[in-house]
């Protein structure tokens, strides 16, 4: 919305965060930020986006931007879990909600990122991860 | 802040008391639905504070195109909605809960075209929060795919609660 550059037509989501309906909504300083619209297949209690879901859109972001970073230095490894901590803040309102990941650490085998989701007002996230992934 | 005893009271209801709380029952409407409907989700097992359920493999629901394991993804909303269960199993209540942390560490891919089933217990309550722990597996639980920590919180503020309770 603010950035307007054209998502990198090189990153391509999993199949599962396609399937739930999650796009690259938009390039944030050559970091990806993904959106979801609120829908019955990502409600969990009535009115309210279940944590699972949450969860899968803070980690595709995490995915999606340490993918953009390896394509732009020219590397494409399987990207493994290794773990993900989601920290829960507010409840997920049936809106449109925003995830992007910062990299804070990018190593030769593993990567740490933090994740944060939100909905109308990016300063005040719904949701944050913390995600360490392998690079095999 | 709650108020909502964990166990049932002492005292005898003035109004017949809601059966306890039953994961093979509540699954029934629990996984028509929502996330977890979405999800294909269902009931497989549970004990006095533990509930597995079961997750079954699916092609949309993968993670990496190079290979036929499911994604992380489904995998924490498996062990989000085990865990709710098993502390409404352990509390006896279907109190409203919200997850506040959820850890999920990854030993191993699930296998290729395998369900994942995700066992959940509920080892502690105080009056606001629950404590969970969980193993993700695909079939042998001695050979786990994740373990799971998290911490819910109860809702108690609902005032529609205290009517629902007393019938």
């Amino acid at each position: 919305m603010v950035d307007a550059s054209p998502p990198s037509p090189a990153l391509a989501l999993p199949a599962y965060a396609q399937s739930l309906g999650i796009t690259v909504d938009r390039l944030d300083s050559d970091r990806p930020v993904l959106t979801v619209e609120f829908g019955s297949n990502v409600e969990g209690r009535p009115g309210a986006f279940h944590g699972g879901a949450t969860a899968g859109l803070l980690e595709a972001a995490g995915y999606a931007a340490l993918r953009t970073k390896l394509l732009a230095e020219g590397r494409d490894p399987v990207l493994k879990p290794i773990n993900i901590t989601v920290q829960y803040l507010s409840a997920g309102k049936p809106k449109t909600t925003y995830a992007m990941a910062r990299i804070t650490r990018l190593g030769r085998r593993n990567a740490n990122l933090s994740v944060e989701a939100w909905q109308d007002n990016r300063d005040r996230p719904i949701a944050s991860a913390v995600m360490n992934i392998l690079m095999a | 802040m709650s108020d909502t005893p964990a166990s049932q009271s002492a005292t005898p209801p003035t109004s017949k008391p809601l059966p306890p709380f039953d994961a093979s029952q509540a699954g029934k409407f629990f996984f028509k639905r929502g996330h977890p409907g979405w999800l294909g989700m269902r009931y497989h097992d549970h004990g006095d504070n533990w509930v597995e359920l079961e997750l079954p493999w699916r092609e949309d629901l993968l993670g990496d195109p190079r290979s036929n394991v499911l994604a992380s993804g489904p995998i924490i909303s498996l062990m989000d909605m085990a865990s709710g269960m098993s502390i409404w199993q352990a509390t006896t209540e279907f109190t409203p809960v919200v997850t506040l942390d959820l850890r999920v560490d990854c030993q191993r891919p699930a296998r290729e075209r395998g369900n994942v089933f995700g066992r959940v217990e509920c080892y502690q309550t105080t009056r606001s929060a629950a404590f969970v722990r969980g193993v993700a597996h695909d079939g042998n639980i001695d050979d786990p795919v994740a373990h799971v920590a998290g911490v819910f919180m109860k809702i108690t503020s609902d005032p529609r609660q205290k009517e629902v309770k007393n019938g």
